[in-house]
């Protein structure tokens, strides 16, 4: 069941260092085919390689705000999810600071009935200059029955 | 290389891609790789507890196979924005279908901008998902 208190809330700060080997192992996860990806040693990381921000956040305290949210994992699904760069992609060798905050949270009426919450959560990305590089959006929802019997 | 940006027109697609049948060791592999270890994407008895016939795939998998895809055909350097909306689960056995077409072209000084939208189609037909992307050029610096 979301938690209503979590709305606004903002996250501690969390590094996300680009890593060559990171950015082969998620290319190969979703067969990119592009030798961008492989080759050279700053390999360009693929579209959606922020979403291994998990392995990161779990490691500072008060990072991972999405688990303040407390969507149920029955009936919670991710509904959306977009990755905005202000410049090419991150590429292995990037260092970035992140910082996570839930944006809004909303309700809607189902097709079939029952309330729909959504919650979406924005996280940031930095350069060491402190510039915005990349912004993720995460749009969860959680459904009032479990989601296979929503049409 | 991806393709130039004056090459394009709109209605012209990448070739079409084709993943599976999805495997669980594809699924469990994007798993460990991403971080995302919800166990009703692999864990049998946790995804029948929580009504499903068998563990569902987990979303972000074929979002970054369809975003990796089309980053290919244009550059992965001049992906500016990639957005993926779910619309219907997929299960290990699936065949899925991906397929995108430019939308949109606007010429820039020196470059230009171009939007896709993509699909992603199970063997029955059934759009599971859909996506969009954002590829830029000639910005400075490039």
């Amino acid at each position: 069941m979301v938690d209503r208190r979590a709305d606004g809330l903002v996250g501690e700060a969390f590094e996300l260092d680009v890593e060559r080997g990171k950015v082969r192992e998620f290319a190969r996860s979703v067969h990119a085919a592009d030798r961008a990806f492989y080759e050279g040693d700053r390999p360009i990381a693929p579209p959606t390689f922020l979403t291994t921000a998990f392995h990161w956040e779990l490691d500072v305290d008060g990072a991972a705000i999405w688990e303040r949210v407390a969507m149920s994992h029955e009936r919670g699904m991710h509904a959306e999810q977009e990755y905005v760069f202000h410049g090419p992609p991150p590429a292995a060798g990037d260092g970035l600071i992140a910082r996570s905050r839930i944006e809004s949270m909303y309700e809607k009426e189902g097709r079939r009935g029952g309330a729909l919450t959504f919650v979406v959560m924005v996280t940031e990305y930095r350069n060491a200059g402190g510039e915005l590089v990349a912004e993720a959006r995460m749009t969860g929802v959680e459904t009032a029955k479990p989601p296979t019997e929503e049409g | 290389m991806g393709v130039r940006f004056e090459d394009l027109t709109v209605g012209a697609a990448p070739a079409k891609l084709t993943i599976g049948p999805v495997s669980r060791t594809d699924i469990v592999r994007y798993q460990g790789a991403s971080g995302d270890m919800n166990p009703v994407h692999h864990d049998e008895p946790f995804a029948q507890g929580a009504g499903f016939a068998a563990p569902l795939g987990v979303g972000m998998y074929p979002a970054g196979v369809m975003h990796a895809w089309l980053a290919g055909w244009v550059g992965p350097e001049h992906v500016r924005r990639c957005r993926t909306r779910w619309r219907a689960a997929y299960f290990p056995g699936d065949t899925l279908s991906f397929e995108g077409r430019v939308t949109a072209l606007t010429a820039t000084d020196g470059g230009g901008e171009c939007e896709i939208e993509a699909t992603c189609t199970n063997q029955a037909g059934a759009v599971t998902m859909q996506g969009w992307l954002t590829a830029r050029w000639g910005e400075p610096g490039l």
